[in-house]
């Protein structure tokens, strides 16, 4: 789609786009997580969710023992569950994480360009990139410039992504739209439409950093726009939710949106993502609780 | 990957059938001279026989209602009939799951909507009219509106508890006793009302039900002891109780049939419109009166549209309406099937072109999978007539002008819809659709403050709101002793 010649062309374009109702969009999402999944649905969708998490720690604080303990827990999360899509960590922590994961299929994933805030310069984003696909990176999560977005210098965004992009080489790329820091669900749309028409990978919600971070009505846009981008034609984008779902039900209501919103193609770790910390614990003592009709506790799941 | 969601049926234990049922005449069960079944459409399995009310059951539930009207309910304070009416909103939700699994297993309609819209709703519209019982002074009808007397009403199937609750909570607030009789296929949710009657501790006579098809109906309208008729159903019938009642002085509020346009503009918000299509002509399988069964779509977006469309009607799951993730449940009756069978039909014939959604349909019980026709000639009658089914007809319109001029080319009025981004289009169009309830981006949505009512043969008098009250009040009274209005 050559619609990134210039600003006025991006504009035309994003603005063209079919609009959003808001209220229409939260009561179609409050609608579809009001789904009720049991039994055999409710473990194919655990174990999904399991293989769709990118397990994510990005502290100040992290250290080499805390993300050890991060990638050994994605490898082999217990409790026979399947291992994690991902490990999410800041650059530096990249080389340790690749060393931690070898031999399985667990990626590893790195934000950058500044993350969380994007206010550095063009040049020290893409070096920020390149050291993290440098060190082994498979995936990276960059962050728009939200200022540029909101300030209508679309082009200038669009030209940050492509950057990125072609420094990635063989990484996919993950644009993060920090959708609670753009105000409205066309926004939401708008940015969705820019990073794929720029080359994205897989559109973010959400650095995690932001409330609101991930929600049904800002996910159902953007699964809306991979489908729609998809049906013109263009190649499959993902869709990564990320920040505040934190429970095994939220999990599954992700993934009954993904199924009636963009379909089942999506539901693949390739194409949907959840990133999250305390979620895989939930995950985990749901599907110990299918297993043996009991629940189990906090107190049986370790803290990594 | 495949994601199947495994059945996830609603429990009947919760509902404690009885084999018979009697008539609700003077605050007890009373048994009557004959008997008739009432089904599941679903699985075609009978749950109850209920008493069919003949002329004399008839005669003896109005004298009840009479008797209480003059004795008890007209002379009561307002704030004591409200104290009534709380206790039944109160007690409606508080048995909310037992009502709405009894509603589904007697109408057919899915869980999803008895549980979050029917019951919801009703159990709203008498906490709604409670609060009016002891505020009627204020209500913009004169310093202390009188009630009429004894009120007959006849509802349908579609919302058979809902119908029940817009009939009964305005009527009793004004201080009127009630007649009501249920729809022949759906009477199951208005005998478990008559419990929450007695529960209330209602006074006896306030309130009575008798069962039956439309011949007790007939008895009831025609009823020389009822001053007020209230009717919601078919156009045909409500023009036979309009000729019966004409020279007769009863007061009348007839609410009829729809065939409700649904405006897409270019600027809509496609994602949510085509959510408000399926919801307003799918909902319910289509048994709304006010149902967007005509969809104009703006021919620049019409393809676009009718894609999207087509691709949200394959996701709709159709199926057991017991099952909390079924989205379309069972056509209500087989009378109400053939109807849209034949319908349907005609429109193949005319030369309409139809595309369902492609589901398997159950082999018991009565179902029709959702459906539309395009290439519609806006003569045929697929387009004109109600059909009170899952059937859709597309056109297509050019201008605003030729949206409005299409929309109003029918004989009804109830209602329409309207999508676009645009705030002034919406408000223009909505003061020029001669329709009682005009939506914008959105469809169906019910709240007990919002007056509704038809224009044209949609029928006339509104229910819901202040504008609702009117019905039930003698607003032309000039006796300033007061008998009911003492707040």
């Amino acid at each position: 789609m050559d619609v990134t010649s210039s600003d006025s062309a991006l504009r035309r374009f994003l603005h063209g786009l079919p609009a959003v109702d808001e209220a229409g969009a939260r009561d179609r999402a409050q609608a579809l997580a009001g789904r009720s999944v049991k039994s055999d649905a409710k473990r194919t969708a655990l174990d999904l969710a399991i293989s769709m998490v990118d397990l994510t720690t990005l502290e100040g604080q992290d250290t080499p023992g805390k993300v050890r303990s991060l990638c050994a827990k994605a490898r082999r999360p217990g409790h026979g569950a399947p291992p994690a899509a991902a490990v999410c960590v800041y650059p530096d922590l990249v080389p340790l994480c690749v060393e931690a994961v070898a031999g399985s299929p667990v990626r590893v994933a790195s934000v950058a360009t500044a993350f969380p805030s994007g206010r550095a310069p063009l040049d020290v984003k893409l070096a920020d990139v390149k050291s993290a696909v440098a060190a082994g990176a498979d995936e990276i999560d960059m962050v728009i410039d939200r200022g540029a977005f909101l300030s209508g210098r679309y082009l200038c965004v669009s030209e940050e992504i492509t950057a990125v992009k072609s420094a990635c080489g063989e990484a996919r790329l993950k644009v993060i739209l920090e959708t609670g820091e753009l105000g409205t669900l066309d926004a939401a749309r708008r940015a969705s439409w820019l990073a794929m028409v720029s080359g994205a990978d897989f559109i973010k919600t959400s650095t995690g950093k932001v409330s609101p971070a991930a929600t049904l009505p800002v996910t159902l846009v953007m699964l809306e726009a991979v489908r729609d981008f998809s049906a013109a034609g263009e190649r499959r984008v993902g869709v990564k939710a990320a920040g505040g779902i934190r429970t095994a039900k939220d999990a599954v209501r992700y993934l009954v949106l993904v199924n009636e919103t963009a379909g089942e193609e999506w539901l693949d770790p390739r194409y949907f993502r959840i990133g999250a910390s305390s979620l895989l614990n939930d995950l985990l003592m749901q599907r110990v609780r299918m297993e043996t009709g009991r629940y189990s506790g906090p107190d049986y799941m370790t803290v990594d | 990957m495949r994601f199947e969601y495994a059945p996830a049926p609603e429990s009947r234990s919760v509902v404690r059938l009885r084999d018979s049922y009697g008539l609700f005449i003077g605050g007890s069960f009373v048994s009557g001279s004959s008997v008739f079944k009432t089904i599941s459409p679903a699985t075609e399995e009978v749950l109850a026989e209920i008493t069919h009310g003949g002329a004399e059951d008839v005669d003896r539930a109005v004298a009840a209602a009479r008797h209480a009207y003059e004795r008890t309910w007209s002379v009561m304070p307002g704030k004591e009939r409200g104290k009534y009416l709380f206790r039944i909103a109160r007690l409606l939700a508080e048995r909310a799951r037992e009502f709405a699994v009894l509603e589904t297993m007697d109408n057919g309609k899915p869980i999803r909507e008895s549980r979050d819209v029917d019951v919801p709703l009703a159990s709203a519209h008498f906490f709604y009219h409670a609060g009016w019982a002891d505020k009627l002074g204020y209500a913009g009808f004169g310093p202390s509106p009188k009630p009429l007397g004894v009120a007959g009403q006849v509802i349908p199937w579609n919302f058979p508890l809902l119908m029940l609750a817009w009939k009964i909570a305005p009527a009793l607030a004004c201080g009127n006793t009630v007649v009501l009789k249920p729809a022949e296929t759906t009477p199951l949710t208005a005998m478990l009302f008559a419990e929450v009657c007695q529960q209330a501790d209602l006074p006896p006579g306030v309130v009575n039900i008798v069962t039956g098809d439309g011949d007790t109906g007939r008895l009831l309208v025609g009823h020389p002891g009822i001053d007020k008729i209230a009717f919601t159903g078919s156009t045909a019938a409500g023009k036979e109780i309009a000729r019966q009642c004409a020279v007769s002085g009863q007061r009348l509020t007839l609410e009829l049939g729809g065939k409700a346009a649904n405006i897409v503009f270019d600027d809509a918000p496609v994602d949510q419109a085509v959510e408000g299509i399926i919801n307003g002509i799918f909902f319910n399988q289509g048994h709304v009166c006010c149902a967007g069964s005509r969809l104009l779509v703006q021919e620049s977006v019409a393809d676009s549209v009718l894609d999207a469309l087509k691709r949200r009607m394959a996701s709709l799951r159709l199926g057991d309406p017991m099952d909390k993730n079924t989205d379309i449940g069972a056509i209500n009756s087989r009378g109400q099937l053939d109807k849209i069978t034949s319908a349907s039909q005609a429109g193949e014939e005319e030369g309409a072109r139809r595309w369902s959604a492609p589901c398997a349909l159950p082999e018991r019980g009565f179902w029709f999978p959702p459906t539309l026709f395009t290439d519609v000639a806006s003569s045929s009658p697929v387009a004109r007539e109600e059909i009170f089914g899952p059937v859709l007809t597309v056109s297509t319109f050019r201008t605003p002008s030729e949206a409005l001029q299409k929309a109003n080319a029918t004989q009804y009025g109830l209602s329409a819809g309207v999508w676009t981004s645009k705030g002034s289009l919406a408000l223009e169009m909505a003061s020029r659709l001669r329709a009682g309830v005009v939506w914008a981006n959105t469809f169906n949505r019910f709240d007990p403050a919002s007056p509704f009512g038809g224009y044209k043969e949609s029928g006339f008098g509104r229910e819901g709101g202040r504008h609702g009250l009117e019905a039930y009040l003698d607003v032309v009274a000039t006796d300033v002793a007061g008998t009911v209005a003492d707040v």
